[in-house]
């Protein structure tokens, strides 16, 4: 790739990216933040890509390191070592490109309470130099729903028609990458749903979408996620891929009292690890165990109403596994 | 026996809260809609619902922090409109939100809540020493609140929510945000709680934890559309799960979420 310094050249570097150049690249990157004594380290040297077109995901939970790291992508923040591209453009030299390019959806609303929805989306246009006309289909299905509510005050809006609002701002210059930080985050489960809709028509349209969430149960929606703890990737891949990489055999287990089942699961000999999974307890066996072992020391200690069935990982699952693998 | 069975033996029948026909009018507008239930001593009780359901007023109303408009409600033995200022020494209270000061230590914290709950400086001391014992905190009892991982804040937040030893704790959305192993850790504090004796009175967004409750209502529009075991709900709603339980109460909503 021919490097240009500087944000003049921006047709010039567009061309030399090509269509080809993942839309996010990020190498080895670290944020610190504090002084010399109390130095946390945010972001502990991740790398990952992100293809053109692709609805990546990145999952953990809080104080993981997926603000700052959407921070640093979307130049509002500088990292302290490592580099990322978005869309060809270096995050540090390039900043003022990548704002053309680039649709930033914070975690918290950001946007102006005391303008009306229709003040805020025109805002946004005129500040990147477009209208709203110019660029409305891309947003039309979205704004639709909050249209008949154009002359409220943002700050009247309920929580759903905000984070609504929020999209069709981040989205008004028709940007190439979308940047969405934890949208779904104290959302119900109904408004989860349909915020994953919205995105899935918006990855029909072409826009490459980095999103992040707390919620493992999302994972399963994007296309390929990074798993993320404490400032480190735990796996990178498809969700399908990282299930079945789950290389345990798992079992779910219940019975009338689960806390005894769960205290009697995890003292089996051939349990690695038992936890509560919503009805179930999942029971992760130590390899060179089996099933049918499980259930017979269960059935000699006694639980009412035992079940006892295999069970397939999800991502939770997986993440856990990840997390006391480290 | 199943837990919820046993609970129900150890707590003698006796009902720690009870709401009867409790609304709250703002205005035109009926947040809470004349809802009724009870709750029994040692329950844990699921209180779910879509952003603006009303699950907020009603527990503000439950907490003793906001005059009901009508309807009757006891929590803890006192009354909702006169003896809000009993209920509020009698109950705990844990959110994401609001917890713990950053700005203070460890073991600052539990001293300045224990404190405002006009607890002993003996009882203070002994069970400061418990407590950290138990969530294996001892190191950290002068450190800063702020300087510890959200998993620590969140347990520590839920010990001395029941430091005082309520006799109900309401937590808001407790776990929101943290990893998969801490929620579950959490969820053996919620147990052991509810052990002793602690009725548990719990919001969440995670469904899954929906089934660690032994009941369960469902709010939409201020109205509880259902409540039950997860189990029955499950049936009665002929879902898999309670998530199915959940979209297919909360997708009859029609008023917008204002949370």
């Amino acid at each position: 790739m021919e490097v240009i310094s500087g944000y003049t050249n921006t047709g010039k570097r567009a061309a030399a990216a090509g269509e080809k150049t993942p839309a996010v690249v990020v190498s080895n990157l670290v944020k610190l933040y504090g002084h010399k004594n109390e130095t946390v380290r945010a972001l502990k040297g991740i790398s990952f890509n992100v293809s053109r077109g692709e609805l990546f995901g990145i999952v953990g939970p809080d104080g993981a390191g997926k603000t700052s790291l959407f921070r640093i992508l979307a130049t509002l923040l500088l990292p302290d070592g490592g580099s990322a591209t978005m869309d060809g453009f270096d995050v540090v030299k390039d900043f003022n490109s990548i704002r053309q390019r680039v649709g930033y959806m914070p975690g918290r609303f950001s946007l102006y309470q005391d303008l009306s929805v229709e003040e805020n989306l025109h805002f946004f246009a005129t500040i990147f130099n477009t209208s709203i006309t110019e660029n409305y289909a891309m947003i039309k299905d979205i704004y639709a729903q909050i249209e008949p509510f154009k002359k409220r005050r943002a700050g009247k809006l309920s929580g759903g028609m905000k984070q609504k609002l929020a999209l069709c701002c981040a989205l008004v210059h028709r940007p190439s990458v979308l940047l969405l930080d934890e949208p779904t985050t104290g959302v119900d489960a109904v408004s989860r749903k349909e915020f994953w809709e919205m995105l899935r028509q918006l990855k029909a349209q072409g826009i490459t979408i980095l999103v992040s969430t707390p919620y493992m149960d999302e994972a399963g929606l994007c296309d390929r996620v990074a798993l993320i703890q404490e400032g480190r990737l735990l796996s990178i891949d498809t969700p399908r891929q990282i299930v079945e990489q789950f290389n345990r055999q798992l079992v779910a287990v219940k019975a009338d009292n689960m806390l005894t089942l769960l205290q009697s699961a995890r003292a089996f000999e051939g349990s690695q690890d038992g936890y509560p999974f919503g009805e179930y307890h999942h029971v992760v066996l130590k390899p060179g165990y089996n099933i049918g072992q499980l259930a017979a020391y269960l059935q000699e200690t006694s639980h009412k109403n035992l079940v006892v069935i295999p069970a397939t990982a999800n991502i939770e699952d997986c993440f856990m596994a990840f997390m006391k693998e480290k | 026996m199943s837990i919820v069975a046993q609970q129900y033996l150890n707590m003698n029948e006796e009902n720690v809260i009870t709401a009867h026909e409790l609304t709250k009018q703002f205005g035109g507008f009926v947040a809470v809609d004349h809802i009724s239930f009870s709750i029994r001593k040692g329950e844990i009780f699921g209180f779910l619902g879509a952003n603006g359901a009303g699950k907020t007023t009603a527990m503000r109303m439950l907490c003793g922090l906001s005059l009901p408009t009508s309807g009757t409600a006891t929590v803890a033995g006192f009354d909702v409109y006169r003896q809000n200022e009993k209920i509020k020494r009698n109950i705990g209270y844990m959110s994401q939100k609001f917890s713990l000061y950053d700005d203070l230590t460890v073991k600052e914290n539990i001293r300045f809540y224990a404190g405002i709950y006009g607890k002993s400086d003996r009882f203070i001391k002994e069970k400061t020493g418990y407590i950290l014992q138990l969530l294996r905190l001892e190191k950290e009892a002068d450190k800063l609140v702020g300087a510890l991982p959200l998993g620590w804040k969140q347990k520590l937040a839920f010990s001395v929510a029941v430091f005082h030893e309520p006799q109900i704790v309401f937590l808001d959305e407790p776990t929101g945000g943290v990893d998969p192993i801490t929620r579950r850790e959490f969820w053996t504090m919620i147990y052991q709680a509810a052990e002793s004796g602690i009725t548990v009175f719990v919001t969440t967004h995670y469904m899954d934890e929906a089934e660690y409750c032994n009941r369960v209502s469902v709010m939409v529009d201020g109205r509880i559309e259902a409540m039950d075991t997860p189990a029955a709900l499950k049936k009665t709603y002929g879902a898999a799960s309670m998530d199915d339980v959940f979209l297919q109460l909360a997708r009859k909503a029609t008023r917008p979420a204002n949370e």
